[in-house]
């Protein structure tokens, strides 16, 4: 068994208007030292399972339901104790905005001092300051004897984001879950951030749940990426084959509307249509289909009538979609990668 | 003491440009309240920067957040009062303008925010706000306000039976199109965009994009396109300006710039882009910038860029270096630019790989 698996977690919100599927049925394995990108755009559910994972759902109205094994260790049915004992310590979170994610009134210092002494109350408080500044060291903050003193509007963003990945790591989580970890910073500080998290997983061999929007960021980070859309799964393999012969048209879709400097620059963009759904009321059948430009291709209208089943493409790639796999890779081939090399065809 | 940077060589352009800026400066005084109200470092959002940017065209402003490109943005609508330098809008010295003048000044520029939520007021109907500049201008189009209006709205791709509905009923892209139509509603002739795309979702973006290019031919439009998006402002722009803590560091065409980058910052800018290739990180080595942005009330002697730059030498600390036209229409402010044939921003620079922070 993996380290990490999710079986068929599903999160739902009962609301007012009517249920919420936040999550809906996600299921991913993962390995120490690993990293699963999760991608999707706002209300695609990507951050409610990270949420699902470490327990954060339940002081809310949710009912989740599926299974979560943490090194064998189902976290469905354990305590609220128990989560709280892993949080921070054997699974750990990292913000997408440091500066709501820190609190205003302590030092940085006493943040981190706090997080190591609650899980290990027999370190000394001056051993849990030296390991607080041991770790802003490991994240490159300069000078950290001074800065552990020092106040979360001390620091500026991308030092506040070091800051709160030392936090996460003081206790050598071996999971390690960030949200949209670098979205608030700039590209050359996300660089920075980025290329610490990589050495920081190689040296501490943490799992890695990588959760973003940016398709760019998962490229340069992930081993494996799921795509979400509707609070499901919609494409799921290792980023060599998703990125190489994607085959959901919702992940050609974001593939050829972003602009990319590393390719010849497209005389127009090729957005997707239309608008991301309602959770509370998704379209009937493939959540995607009216946004599809393939929907003709499937007999009967099957895309806007039955909800199609992650099938596997071949070994570990799998693809949430009516159309035939050997007719997507067609597709895909004709249609999709022409535009993705800029050989700008239709 | 405002250092106005001297622009080397005017523009080699045909025909008078649609809007000249010179040496615009701008910097927000700041005050320590002890005893008695004492004024310290301003902040420098703002320090010189001169550029020209031509009818139909679109000049993209990149750089990273604190850098001044939205400030700019703002004083060269004269949202906000220059503290120093010109803004000339087809000739004429508008920086100055008051009252009527400035009043029908800004039927001919316009803006659109960032944010789709903060921008619309979300009490007046989406009908009231996109008329919102014919009242302040006191202009009834033909057909009347309503159907100019409706007009509008499908324009830009919204229903216009939706005329009477709030900001809260419409998505995040479907605001910024509402945006749009305010910001278009005047006709006007220049139109500054604050990061119009970037709180939109990826498969929105484009869409967004391509109906900002489709209004832009229509109707001979002038963009000063603000982003941080490096990817989005090469695709959009005509010309592209780097910005770093007030200053422009270079300035060249699209093609130029992104395939010839002379300036350090640029380079490092372009090559921290994550490209969704998985290949690519294999054979690609990061130029990595060391430290944060300086504070603009405090910035460094001589380059501005020179406490995150490799190259920085002696005379960096000393002298500040001039935007100086290095190749036709390439101004690049550096002591030590990239040489001519630069490779190609993606090949990796060799000798600077993976320079990391400690």
């Amino acid at each position: 068994m993996a380290f990490l698996e999710v079986r068929d977690l599903k999160v739902h919100f009962p609301t007012d208007d009517g249920l919420v599927k936040a999550v809906d049925g996600l299921s991913f394995s993962l390995d120490p030292g690993q990293t699963i990108g999760i991608v999707g755009e706002s209300g695609s559910g990507k951050s409610v399972t990270s949420q699902g994972i470490l327990g954060l759902h339940r002081r809310t109205s949710a009912i989740a339901s599926g299974q979560i094994m943490l090194d064998g260790e189902d976290l469905m049915t354990a305590s609220n104790e128990r989560l709280r004992q892993l949080r921070g310590d054997k699974m750990a979170m990292i913000f997408q905005d440091p500066l709501s994610a820190l609190h205003p009134y302590y030092t940085i210092g006493a943040q981190i001092v706090e997080g190591i002494r609650v899980h290990h109350p027999e370190v000394s408080r001056s051993a849990a300051k030296a390991r607080a500044i041991e770790m802003l060291g490991v994240v490159g903050i300069p000078s950290p004897r001074q800065r552990v003193d020092q106040y979360p509007h001390e620091f500026s963003g991308g030092m506040r984001q070091r800051a709160m990945i030392a936090m996460a790591l003081s206790n050598d989580p071996s999971l390690l879950i960030a949200d949209e970890p670098t979205t608030a910073l700039d590209v050359t500080v996300q660089a920075q951030i980025l290329d610490l998290m990589r050495k920081l997983q190689q040296d501490f061999k943490s799992a890695i749940i990588m959760i973003t929007h940016d398709l760019g960021v998962v490229a340069d980070m992930a081993d494996e990426i799921l795509v979400m859309y509707g609070g499901k799964a919609v494409e799921h393999g290792s980023v060599g084959e998703v990125f190489s012969t994607p085959q959901h048209p919702y992940t050609w879709g974001l593939l050829t509307s972003m602009p990319r400097l590393d390719r010849v620059r497209q005389a127009r963009l090729n957005p997707v249509p239309g608008n991301p759904p309602s959770l509370i009321n998704l379209p009937r059948g493939c959540a995607f289909h009216p946004r599809c430009r393939y929907t003709a291709e499937v007999a009967d209208g099957g895309c806007s009538s039955v909800v199609p089943g992650l099938d596997e493409v071949s070994g570990e790639h799998l693809a949430r979609c009516h159309i035939a796999a050997p007719r997507r890779t067609e597709i895909f081939i004709k249609d999709i990668r022409p535009r993705l090399r800029g050989e700008e065809s239709s | 003491m405002t250092v106005t940077e001297p622009v080397a060589t005017a523009a080699a352009t045909s025909g008078a440009p649609l809007l000249r800026v010179t040496g615009l400066t701008k910097h927000f005084p700041q005050f320590r309240q002890t005893l008695i109200k004492r004024a310290t470092n301003p902040v420098r959002a703002v320090d010189g920067i001169s550029f020209d940017l031509q009818r139909g065209q679109t000049l993209g402003l990149v750089g990273e957040s604190g850098c001044g490109k939205s400030t700019a943005g703002r004083t060269l609508l004269r949202l906000l009062e220059p503290t120093a330098g010109t803004i000339e809008f087809e000739g004429r010295d508008v920086t100055h303008a008051r009252g009527e003048e400035l009043k029908k000044l800004r039927r001919e520029m316009q803006m659109i925010f960032q944010d789709p939520y903060g921008s619309l007021n979300p009490r007046q109907t989406i009908g009231s706000i996109i008329a919102a500049p014919f009242e302040i201008q006191g202009i009834t189009p033909e057909g009347g306000r309503r159907s100019a209006v409706q007009a509008l709205m499908e324009r830009v791709g919204l229903n216009p039976e939706h005329y009477n509905r709030y900001p809260h009923e419409f998505s995040g892209g479907q605001r910024q199109r509402i945006g749009v139509a305010r910001a278009i509603a005047l006709r006007p002739k220049l139109i500054v965009c604050d990061e119009p795309v970037s709180a939109l979702d990826v498969s929105i973006q484009a869409q967004v994009v391509n109906l900002l290019e489709d209004i832009q031919s229509e109707q001979q439009l002038s963009y000063v396109f603000i982003a941080h998006d490096l990817s989005v402002v090469r695709h959009i722009s005509d010309r592209v300006a780097v910005m770093y803590l007030g200053k422009i560091m270079e300035e060249a065409d699209r093609d130029d710039l992104y395939e010839r980058p002379r300036h350090p910052y640029t380079k490092a800018l372009l090559s921290a882009v994550p490209v969704p290739d998985p290949e690519r990180r294999k054979k690609v080595t990061r130029i990595l910038l060391n430290g944060d942005l300086p504070s603009p009330a405090n910035p460094p002697s001589g380059c501005v860029f020179r406490t995150r730059c490799w190259k920085a030498e002696d005379r960096c600390a000393s002298e500040v270096p001039v935007l100086t036209e290095l190749a036709p229409g390439h101004r690049v402010a550096c002591h030590f630019p990239e040489p001519e044939p630069a490779p190609i921003s993606f090949t990796a620079p060799v000798a600077h790989s993976d320079e990391t922070p400690a």
